[in-house]
């Protein structure tokens, strides 16, 4: 019996989990899945949730529902990996040894990477939305606002979902428009980057955006500290820029274990081949999604694409045969413009988002770059698409290679 | 899309980030006249622990180093290299090093 070890039951984990559990012979091979939380969380539902859009029932269902029977499931929180011996320490003092390791233990935010965060004001002023407890103390918070300075503010790169951040002021002008106080609230967006997204051209045209919606744009902003008297975040060059609320997306790293396990660079993640998803340390160890440090997109549909390319490389691998399948950095992000529309865009390592349509050439219906209303609703159907056929580990009508046809140079 | 410049009567080609497309082309002179552009008038003894490093980093590792880990290894705090590079250490410092721009920027 030759043994599969999945650390990590979130979207990337659970995905191929499922797509190897449907391919691999079950006379042949033993899966066992190792994650700490019974919860599965739609994290890209999180954004809606300070909006009151969604709710905390809205993004959750159990992790049990999405595991096929045959799978020996861990509920443990992960120690360290041994990679040298082929195995994985649990905190429970379990040992779990494997002939193959899949790595998907994802990214989380550490605002205690950054002085003052994490002091008096957190959770009371200053919030994050990529937990669900800060996305809810930050819905209670909004619910009763009267107004002032809102500082949305990344810390560093890499961060998960780099478009959330833009998402959340384009919301947030949104909602307060539709509070009858947007006139009293002072939209302020802080970046560390040149601009307001990682691709030039995007970047540009998503600068417009915020100028059209009256959101005040601050790049090259690198975080040093928070002022929790002055109520200021600062520079290391010692700017200030003060705030009423502040909603920060903090330093996000890969999980301790990694770091334990002396497998991760400087942020925890994983040093892995950036076409064919192996570990580039180790020949029986893969890692998906999060949890590499590939310079692709960290979100959802980066993992899904990744999981097509993993599943044939770990095929070839097991059977002794070269790794033919290559990722391209592939990531299709929609994009919550406020006001029930959306924008759409899709890119990879080489190519940068271009308008057009998509996924059929010429007919959409999503439009790539523009902001309409079936983006949105292409968005709002994505949930439902991920509890009932990504997370199963189903095909979806997109192809894992970015394709040109049907965009404009 | 590359462009040309010449620096001390040497022709360099350049990416369209501005980095130098041929690291055998970059020496001390390069160096000084790449911090300029910059707006970094003279380089310290500083610059240079930090940009020495940089080189060594590239030349073990095949990428040019992230803030945290320049932080942690080239001997000089967050708050100096933002003072001797300002607004982007590992962008800025990597440039002048005659370094392709690191792969971590995205």
């Amino acid at each position: 019996m030759k043994k599969l070890v999945i650390l990590g039951a979130g979207t990337a984990g659970t995905m191929m989990l499922n797509k190897l559990h449907n391919v691999l012979d079950k006379s042949e091979w033993q899966i066992t899945i190792v994650d700490q939380h019974e919860t599965h969380y739609y994290q890209p539902g999180f954004l809606f949730i300070p909006f009151d859009i969604y709710t905390r029932k809205d993004v959750i269902k159990p992790k049990r529902d999405f595991f096929p029977p045959g799978v020996s499931v861990v509920s443990a929180e992960i120690d360290r990996i041994e990679p040298g011996q082929n195995r994985v320490l649990l905190k429970n003092n379990v040992v779990l040894t494997y002939d193959y390791l899949i790595v998907a233990t994802g990214a989380k935010i550490n605002p205690e990477q950054t002085e003052g965060m994490k002091d008096g004001l957190w959770h009371k002023n200053i919030f994050d939305f990529y937990t669900i407890e800060g996305a809810c103390a930050l819905r209670r918070f909004f619910k009763h606002w009267e107004g002032g300075k809102l500082v949305v503010n990344i810390t560093e790169m890499p961060i998960k979902c780099p478009v959330a951040p833009l998402e959340f002021v384009f919301l947030a002008d949104s909602y307060f428009t539709e509070q009858g106080i947007r006139d009293k609230v002072d939209i302020h967006f802080v970046t560390p980057l040149p601009g307001a997204f990682t691709k030039p051209k995007a970047s540009a045209i998503l600068g417009d955006f915020l100028a059209k919606k009256n959101i005040r744009l601050t790049t090259e902003f690198s975080i040093a500290r928070v002022d929790n008297e002055k109520k200021a975040i600062v520079s290391w060059d010692e700017i200030e820029i003060p705030f009423d609320v502040l909603v920060t997306i903090p330093t996000n790293m890969g999980d301790e274990a990694i770091g334990r396990s002396g497998m991760g660079d400087e942020l925890n993640f994983i040093p892995t081949d950036k076409h064919t998803l192996r570990a580039q340390n180790y020949d029986n160890v893969f890692v998906i999604g999060d949890a590499t440090d590939l310079p692709s997109s960290k979100a959802g549909s980066v993992a899904h694409f990744q999981a097509d390319i993993l599943m044939e490389n770990f095929l070839s691998a097991v059977e002794g045969r070269n790794m033919t399948a290559s990722f391209d950095g592939h990531a299709n992000c929609f994009i919550e413009s406020g006001f029930g529309k959306g924008i759409l865009i899709d890119f990879n390592y080489d190519t940068e988002p271009l308008p057009g349509k998509f996924p059929l050439p010429g007919v959409g219906p999503f439009s790539l770059l523009e902001e309409t209303k079936m983006n949105h609703y292409g968005k709002v159907m994505f949930r439902w698409m991920y509890w009932n056929f990504l997370l199963k580990g189903l095909e979806l009508p997109v192809e894992s290679n970015m394709t040109m046809a049907g965009k404009r140079m | 899309m590359t462009t040309t410049t010449v620096i001390d009567s040497q022709t360099l080609q350049r990416d369209a980030d501005g980095h130098l497309e041929n690291m055998a082309e970059w020496n001390d002179q390069v160096a000084q006249a790449l911090a300029l552009e910059e707006g970094i008038p003279a380089l310290t003894e500083r610059h240079w622990l930090v940009i020495n490093y940089m080189r060594k980093e590239f030349k073990e590792k095949g990428d040019a180093p992230s803030i945290r880990k320049m932080t942690k290894e080239s001997g000089v705090d967050t708050k100096e290299l933002y003072a001797l590079f300002p607004k982007g250490p590992a962008k800025k410092a990597a440039k002048i090093a005659g370094l392709p721009k690191p792969k971590g920027c995205i």
